[in-house]
C-alpha cells in the first residue's frame, strides 16, 4: 500500500527559516574535529595523495548513498529517529533507540573535548603563553622535573590541563577548572539549542561559516611560513604502495562513515523539519562534497604548519650540535653554520674522531621531523600549540585556533543534540503545555552532571574508550540495519515513489544499486573487518606515567577487566537495542493474539507520512 | 738590579702560569657567546674588554667580602680562544702564589651577576661562568590568574543571553495566552450576536433591500 500523503497539513511542526539554514546545519553537523584532525593524519601515514582514491571510492559507493537514504527518511516521514522508524514498523524501533543511545553517549564525551579547548582559548589570553615556558622548581635551581625531561607543551597538557593519572585505574580528583569550562560548554551548548532548531538554526550561521574564515587566515599564514613546502610536498605526494595493504581501505571507509555522521539520528531530525517537497537528492550529494572538500581544505594549512614546525625541529638540532661543536673545540661563533654544517662534521669527525664521538651529537634528518604524524587531540594540543609558540604574534593565533576548533565542535553538538532533543520531544516525555526550554535545559542539566566524570584525573583516558567503542561500532550496525530496514521491509519501491514524490524526478539507477546491494556489503565488510582487527590484539592504552623508565615515552598498559567489561557493553548497547526492540513488539504481539477479548491485533503497520 | 727585577717579574710570571691553566685549583672558565646576543651591534672582544672583566671581578670580590683588598691584578686571565672562552682565577695578596677559595669566588659572581651581565651587555646565557649555575628568576604571576577573568567575561556573556532567550521566550507564551483569550472574548461577543439568529455584523454590512413592489410605483404617489 502506497499512501501518497496528502498536501503538507499545519501539523505546528517547527521549520526551518530557510533552505540555507538547513543545508548549513547539515554540514556543520557533518564537518567536525574530525575533519581538521583526523583526515591529515590518515592522509600522512596511507601514501598522501595516494589516500584520496580509497576516500573517493567510499564516498561514492557508501557515503552519499547512506546520506540521502538518512535525509530522505527524515523529511518524508517528519519525524525524528525513534519516531521514524516506529512508523516503518514497530520492530524496527529498536534502530531508531540504538540511535538515540549513541548520540546521548557521544554528546556525553564530545563536549568534555570541547572543554578543553576552551580551557586553551581562554589561556591564550597571556603572555607568554603557559604552555611555551616550564615552571621553576621549588627551590628556583631549575626547571620542574616533569616539564623539564618532556616538553613544556607535553607538561601544560598532561599535567596543567588534564592532571593526568598514571592508570585509568586510578580516577584522582574532580579538577575545578575543568568543572569551571564543562559548566560554561554546556551553559553555551543549553544556550544554542534551547528551543530547538529555532535557535539552533541562527547560531549556525556563525559556527558553520566561521571555522571556513580562520581556515583561510590560517592557510595564507600557513603558506608563508618557512617548511611549508616540505610539509605539504611530504603530504601530498602519493606513494601507490600503500593501496595494497587492506587498512588502507578500511580506514577510508570509517573515516568517510563517522566524517558524515551517519547513524546519529541527528541527521533525520535535522531533515524531519523539512517541507517535504524537497529535493533530498541533491541536498546529500551538496553536504556529503562539501564535507570532503572541507577535509582537504583543512589539511593544506595543518599540513603547512607541520612541516614548518619540523622544519624549525631539524633546524634546532642542528643549532644543538653546531653549539656543542664550537663550545668543545672553541671555534669562533658562526664559523659553522647550518649550510657548511655537514661538510665541518665530516672534517671533524676524521681528525678529531673521539672528540666527536664524546659529544653524543644527535643524528638531524628532517624526514624523521616530518614522519612523527599525530591525530587527534595529540595534534591540536601538543603539535600545533608547539607550532603556535614559534610563530610571531602567537597569542593571536592561538586565540583563532581555538575558537575555530569550538566553532567546529559546536556545530557538530548541535546535530547531536538535536538527535537526543527531537526523538524525546516527540515521545511527550515532558507534558505539551510545558516549554521546550525545559526539556532542552534538563537534557544539558543531566548531561553535565555525566560528564562530570570526565573531568577526574582518568577522565581522557574514559574519553578515549567512549571515543574508540561507543562512537565506532554501533554506528556501523545501525547504519547497516537502516539500509536493510528501509530496502527490505519499507520495501525499496515503495521508498523510491516516496522519493521520486518529494525531488519530483525519477530516482537514478545508482541509488537503487548502491541502497540495494554495495552499501549493505560494504558495510558489512568494514564492519567485519573493523570488529577483527580490534580483536587482534588485547586492547590496551598509553599512558602517561613520569615514574616510568622510558619517560617521557608513554607506557602501554592493558585495560583490566571491569574496564574491557564497560567498553563491550558501551560497543554492545545501542545494537542490542534493535532485536530487543523487535523481541518485546512480538512478545506484545503474540499475547494480543492469545487473548482474544484484547483489542484486535496490531496490523503491520504500512501507513505513510501520517504524522 | 736589573737582574733582580727580571728574576722577580719571571717568577711572578711562572707564578701566574701556574696559578691560572685550564683546570686549575678555584679557576672557572668562562665562555661569552657576543654575536648571539648582540648580533650586528656585536663588538669585538679585545685587551681593553680582559680589563674590564678583570676589573668587574675585583668589584664583585670587594663587595663581597667588604674588604677593599682585591685589586685588578689579583684576577688573572688565561687561554684565551677565539670561541670566545677563557680561564680565570683570583689570587690573594696577602698570602703570596695562593688562589681564594672558589666558594667565595662563586658567591661573590652570583651576587652581582646581573652587574657584570649589564657591563658587557649580555645575559646569564651568553655570558657563562660554567660552573656556577644562577638563580632563575620566577615568572611574573598576577594575582588573580589571566584565565580566570578571561573565563568571568564569557560565562556573564553566556548567562546574559539565556536569561535574556528565557525571558522573551515567557513574554512571547504570555502574549500568545493573552492573544488567544482576546480571540475566544471576540468569538463568545460574536456568539451573543448570533444568538439573536441574525448576525448583527451582516445586517450592518448588507446594503438595505429596496422592497421592488413600493420602488418600481413612483408615478402612483402625486407630485409635490
Amino acid at each position: 500500500l502506497s499512501a501518497a500523503p496528502e498536501m503538507p497539513k499545519e501539523d505546528g511542526r517547527p521549520k526551518w527559516d530557510n533552505k540555507f539554514q538547513y543545508i548549513l546545519s547539515c554540514i556543520g553537523f557533518a564537518v567536525g574535529l574530525g575533519n581538521v584532525w583526523r583526515f591529515p593524519y590518515l592522509c600522512q601515514i596511507h601514501g598522501g595523495g595516494a589516500f584520496l582514491i580509497p576516500y573517493f571510492i567510499a564516498l561514492l559507493f557508501e557515503g552519499i548513498p547512506l546520506l540521502h537514504l538518512e535525509l530522505a527518511l527524515g523529511q518524508y516521514l517528519r519525524r525524528g529517529s525513534i519516531g521514524a522508524w516506529n512508523t516503518i514498523s514497530p520492530y524496527l524501533g529498536g534502530i531508531g533507540v540504538g540511535s538515540w543511545m549513541v548520540s546521548v553517549l557521544v554528546s556525553l564525551y564530545y563536549n568534555t573535548v570541547l572543554t578543553w579547548v576552551m580551557w586553551y582559548f581562554i589561556n591564550s589570553f597571556q603572555e607568554p603563553l603557559p604552555w611555551s615556558v616550564c615552571p621553576l622548581n621549588e627551590n628556583r635551581t631549575g626547571f620542574n622535573e616533569e616539564c623539564y625531561e618532556s616538553t613544556a607543551v607535553n607538561y601544560f597538557w598532561y599535567r596543567k590541563t588534564l592532571n593526568i593519572t598514571p592508570d585509568i585505574a586510578e580516577s584522582g580528583k574532580l579538577q575545578w577548572w575543568l568543572i569551571l569550562c564543562l559548566a560554561a560548554c554546556w551553559l553555551i551548548v543549553y544556550l544554542c539549542t534551547i528551543r530547538g532548531i529555532e535557535t539552533t538554526g541562527k547560531a549556525i550561521y556563525v559556527t558553520a561559516i566561521f571555522p571556513y574564515l580562520v581556515l583561510t587566515i590560517f592557510l595564507i599564514q600557513g603558506l608563508t611560513l618557512p617548511g611549508a613546502t616540505e610539509g605539504l610536498i611530504y603530504l601530498f605526494t602519493p606513494n601507490l604502495n600503500t593501496l595494497k595493504n587492506p587498512r588502507v581501505w578500511l580506514d577510508a571507509a570509517t573515516q568517510i562513515f563517522f566524517s558524515l555522521s551517519l547513524a546519529f539520528g541527528g541527521l533525520i531530525a535535522f531533515a524531519s523539519y523539512n517541507p517535504t517537497k524537497n529535493d533530498c537528492e541533491k541536498d546529500a550529494v551538496t553536504v556529503a562534497i562539501v564535507n570532503s572538500m572541507t577535509s582537504l581544505y583543512a589539511s593544506i594549512p595543518v599540513f603547512s604548519v607541520l612541516g614548518f614546525k619540523a622544519t624549525t625541529a631539524y633546524w634546532d638540532c642542528l643549532d644543538r650540535n653546531i653549539i656543542n661543536i664550537i663550545n668543545e673545540f672553541d671555534l669562533p661563533e658562526e664559523s659553522i653554520m647550518r649550510q657548511n654544517y655537514t661538510s665541518w662534521i665530516s672534517f671533524l669527525n676524521s681528525s678529531y674522531p673521539e672528540k666527536i664521538a664524546g659529544l653524543k651529537l644527535k643524528s638531524c634528518d628532517l624526514q624523521e621531523f616530518l614522519d612523527q604524524s599525530v591525530s587527534g587531540t595529540g595534534l591540536a594540543f601538543i603539535v600545533f600549540t608547539q607550532a603556535i609558540i614559534l610563530m610571531p604574534g602567537s597569542q593571536a593565533w592561538a586565540i583563532l585556533f581555538f575558537i575555530m576548533l569550538f566553532s567546529l565542535g559546536l556545530s557538530s553538538m548541535f546535530g547531536n543534540i538535536e538527535g537526543v532533543f527531537t526523538p524525546l520531544l516527540e515521545l511527550q516525555i515532558i507534558p505539551k503545555s510545558a516549554p521546550k526550554e525545559l526539556l532542552s535545559g534538563i537534557i544539558c542539566l543531566i548531561s553535565f552532571l555525566i560528564a562530570l566524570s570526565f573531568t577526574l584525573g582518568s577522565g581522557s583516558y574514559w574519553i578515549d574508550i567512549f571515543d574508540r567503542y561507543a562512537g565506532s561500532v554501533p554506528l556501523l550496525v545501525i547504519a547497516f540495519f537502516e539500509v536493510i530496514g528501509v530496502v527490505y521491509v519499507y520495501k525499496i519501491k515503495r521508498f523510491s515513489k516516496d522519493v521520486e514524490w518529494m525531488t519530483g524526478r525519477k530516482l537514478n539507477l545508482y541509488w537503487q544499486i548502491a541502497w540495494r546491494v554495495i552499501s549493505p556489503l560494504l558495510l558489512l565488510i568494514v564492519f567485519m573487518a573493523f570488529v577483527t582487527l580490534q580483536m587482534l590484539k588485547p586492547p590496551s592504552y598509553t599512558a602517561w606515567n613520569p615514574k616510568y623508565e622510558g619517560f617521557p615515552m608513554k607506557e602501554e598498559k592493558v585495560y583490566p577487566p571491569w574496564v574491557q567489561a564497560i567498553c563491550v557493553l558501551l560497543a554492545a548497547l545501542p545494537p542490542v537495542c534493535v532485536p530487543l526492540v523487535a523481541l518485546f513488539h512480538l512478545v506484545k504481539q503474540k499475547r494480543r493474539s492469545k487473548d482474544p477479548s484484547s483489542v484486535p491485533p496490531e496490523i503491520f503497520s504500512c501507513q505513510g507520512a501520517n504524522s | 738590579m736589573l737582574r733582580a727585577l727580571l728574576l722577580t717579574v719571571s717568577v711572578v710570571a711562572i707564578a701566574h702560569a701556574e696559578l691560572c691553566k685550564p683546570d686549575a685549583q678555584n679557576a672557572f672558565k668562562v665562555r661569552i657567546s657576543i654575536k648571539t646576543a648582540l648580533g650586528d651591534n656585536a663588538y669585538a672582544w679585545d685587551d681593553n674588554e680582559e680589563y674590564l672583566f678583570k676589573a668587574m671581578v675585583a668589584f664583585a670580590m670587594r663587595r663581597y667580602s667588604s674588604k677593599s683588598t682585591t685589586q685588578i691584578s689579583n684576577v688573572l686571565l688565561c687561554n684565551v680562544t677565539d670561541r670566545v672562552s677563557f680561564w680565570f682565577v683570583v689570587t690573594d695578596s696577602s698570602k703570596n702564589v695562593t688562589t681564594v677559595p672558589g666558594s667565595e669566588v662563586e658567591a661573590a659572581i652570583r651576587m652581582n651577576r646581573n652587574r657584570i651581565n649589564n657591563a658587557f651587555l649580555l645575559s646569564d646565557k651568553t655570558l657563562q661562568f660554567l660552573k656556577i649555575t644562577s638563580t632563575l628568576s620566577p615568572p611574573v604571576e598576577p594575582s588573580t590568574p589571566v584565565w580566570l577573568i578571561v573565563f568571568g567575561v564569557v560565562l556573564c556573556l553566556i548567562v546574559a543571553g539565556i536569561l535574556f532567550l528565557i525571558v522573551s521566550g515567557i513574554q512571547k507564551h504570555k502574549k500568545k495566552n493573552k492573544d488567544s483569550t482576546d480571540r475566544e472574548n471576540l468569538e463568545e461577543k460574536v456568539e451573543v450576536t448570533l444568538e439573536n439568529g441574525i448576525p448583527c455584523e451582516a445586517l450592518d454590512l448588507k446594503p438595505g433591500h429596496i422592497n421592488g413592489v413600493f420602488a418600481a410605483d413612483d408615478e402612483r404617489f402625486t407630485s409635490l
